[in-house]
């Protein structure tokens, strides 16, 4: 990451800092489109760290999501959790080996209850967007810690192995929200304040951009690439993969958290179901066909993807285009699902590889 | 540090090693030593164990039983980068370059560990760290430009030709400073006259970095070209060792290779 786009991207941010109080103007459902474009940039770039270049294929990025945006507007909501024991069961010795286990599971989730109720009153007493930053560093943080926790079984896992535990991680993320009455459960969690704005969405696009180039371009970085490459090969040059490998995905679980606070914050209504496995396969494929690991190319990917389906619910309102077009293009999930398959049957290794070129690639 | 031997110090030593799979013994009570600044060749026929003996040494494999001591302090069991930073690099015996990287990068990628600042000053790109990439690229040019690789510093090192991949991966163990340089067959799949710029450059490697160098190798004329001491292994057991000319005259050594004359 050289100085340029250091510039451009403080140059974006102020642009987008300067347009914000204004932004009550446009068309609502253009800006909702462009919050949209500044969520999927920050969750493609992050999932890009693990995906592309440390070559760790995870399914679970919403599961980060869903995670970020229900912790963050809890907090902003000021809801708190009410402590719990687990039950204790009756039966034999056997049994002693899952009331321990139990025991420290309830004590790990207790302190951490107790320090979201601690981080409450104080998110509250923070005037304006304090709370929500707060919030959204919080939503952040526990989604990084998420992250830690799949990021070990990814020591073990490779390939089709470590996609399929991170779906179930995703799906797990999902099912505990659905039955945690604390978070509104299946009813979905509502009434957050709309803080995020034009700003926020596109400061923290241009940081996850930035973060991640910087951290892939330096000498560091070169070890995501070289585990991604061959790891025996890469222990053999004194590089700790398992530390790369987590550290990706803290990072990316990170920023996905931020977008699922942004995203809370923005609508206003969050439900389990917005962070399941086909918003996971979303994101993915704004990797996929971005090209894994160029960071530039996932950006145009993201952006492409979060426009083109309400792009061609516009083309099916063209008067001037022939009618059996326009009548294809109202069913433009088919259309949307059909460019996918054209576009990986033309360029499989991504849109944008090789488009951009510079020293020491990526 | 270890023991003074010989006038020089022991810097990696092997001491009744083995190794199991299952039933079959694939390493079985092998010693041997290397000291500081020697060239040690490690022969036998297919099979015999010498790439199991590499990967032990690395870390890839941990023993069943036996010591293995580099400097003074145990590494059986370490995980293979503990012991790079320890001072160990090797190759491989099929290239395992890293494809997706510029001739550069590769050697960069070896840097990591010497790095003087925290993975967060990468994040934010701070003060420290454009110091730090500055004296890296001078380092990685310097070795680059050692071994005649300066130029295709920017070429994807799959390009290469297959003789500068070698020496690529070379440039690239030495990047991480080590003490002792393990060569897992370099020769292989080279023509004469790259054998013959290959043992000029190993010589000229050990020479200009002061290092010890252990190489399993095939090819006989390579290995009784430049090596001080040879090891020689046969199903998992050290059958012989000493000097090129003892080890060419050796019956047991002559036995494992041509099979024993019938009586």
């Amino acid at each position: 990451m050289n100085k340029n786009t250091k510039v451009t991207l403080l140059s974006c941010v102020v642009v987008f800092a300067a347009l914000s109080p204004t932004i009550g103007r446009i068309n609502p459902y253009y800006f909702d489109i462009l919050i949209g474009v500044g969520i999927s940039l920050i969750l493609a770039a992050g999932l890009n760290l693990v995906n592309g270049h440390t070559g760790q294929f995870s399914l679970g990025h919403a599961g980060f999501m869903g995670l970020g945006a229900y912790l963050a507007s809890a907090l902003s909501l000021g809801l708190k959790f009410p402590y719990f024991a687990m039950p204790v069961w009756e039966g034999h010795v056997g049994w002693y080996v899952f009331k321990a286990l139990s025991l420290v599971l309830s004590v790990a989730i207790n302190a951490l209850f107790w320090l979201h109720n601690l981080l409450v009153p104080l998110a509250a007493s923070l005037p304006g967007w304090g709370g929500f930053l707060l919030a959204l560093l919080y939503g952040g943080a526990v989604a990084a810690l998420a992250g830690l926790l799949v990021g070990v079984p990814s020591l073990r896992l490779k390939g089709d192995y470590l996609a399929i535990v991170t779906l179930g991680f995703n799906e797990i993320i999902k099912v505990i929200i659905q039955n945690a009455e604390p978070l509104n459960a299946q009813r979905g969690l509502g009434g957050m304040v709309q803080h995020t704005n034009f700003f926020w969405t596109f400061a923290f696009a241009a940081l996850t951009v930035y973060v991640v180039g910087n951290l892939v371009n330096s000498t560091y970085g070169r070890g995501f690439l070289a585990v991604r490459d061959d790891e025996i090969a890469a222990e053999a040059m004194g590089i700790n993969t398992t530390k790369y490998k987590v550290l990706a995905f803290v990072l990316a679980a990170f920023f996905a958290g931020i977008a699922g606070g942004l995203y809370a914050h923005f609508k206003q209504f969050i439900h389990p179901e917005g962070f399941n496995f086909m918003k996971s396969v979303d994101i993915v494929v704004m990797v996929i066909l971005g090209g894994m690991g160029n960071t530039i190319g996932v950006c145009i990917a993201a952006v492409l993807l979060t426009i083109l389906p309400e792009w061609l619910r516009e083309v099916s309102h063209y008067k001037w285009l022939p009618a059996w077009l326009q009548e294809m293009a109202a069913n433009r999930m088919i259309l949307y699902s059909l460019l996918l398959i054209i576009l990986m049957l033309a360029r499989p290794q991504g849109l944008f590889t090789g488009w951009v070129k510079k020293k020491g690639a990526a | 540090m270890g023991q003074k031997e010989g006038g020089r110090v022991s810097l990696l030593k092997l001491d009744n090693v083995t190794v199991q799979f299952g039933g079959l013994k694939a390493v079985a009570d092998v010693s041997f030593e290397i000291r500081e600044r020697e060239l040690v060749g490690l022969i036998g026929p297919n099979g015999a164990g010498k790439t199991t003996i590499f990967n032990l040494i690395t870390g890839v494999y941990s023993p069943t039983a036996g010591r293995i001591e580099f400097d003074g302090k145990s590494v059986a069991g370490r995980r293979p980068y503990k012991i790079t930073a320890r001072g160990l690099a090797r190759t491989f015996q099929n290239i395992r370059l890293f494809p997706s990287m510029t001739v550069f990068d590769n050697v960069r990628c070896a840097c990591n560990m010497h790095l003087r600042h925290g993975i967060s000053h990468a994040l934010w790109r701070g003060t420290k760290v454009a110091a730090e990439e500055a004296r890296i690229e001078t380092d990685v040019m310097e070795l680059l430009e050692i071994f005649g690789l300066a130029g295709e510093r920017d070429l994807n090192c799959k390009s290469l030709p297959y003789g500068d991949q070698r020496r690529l991966e070379i440039v690239r163990a030495l990047a991480t400073r080590p003490k002792l340089l393990l060569l897992d067959e370099p020769a292989a799949g080279m023509n004469p006259t790259e054998k013959t710029e290959l043992m000029k450059l190993i010589r000229f490697v050990q020479e200009k970095f002061a290092l010890a160098v252990l190489l399993v190798e095939h090819d006989m004329k390579v290995v009784m070209g430049i090596c001080e001491r040879i090891c020689v292994l046969d199903y998992g057991q050290k059958i012989a060792e000493g000097t090129p000319s003892e080890i060419q005259s050796n019956p047991k050594v002559i036995a494992a290779y041509l099979g024993k004359e019938v009586e």
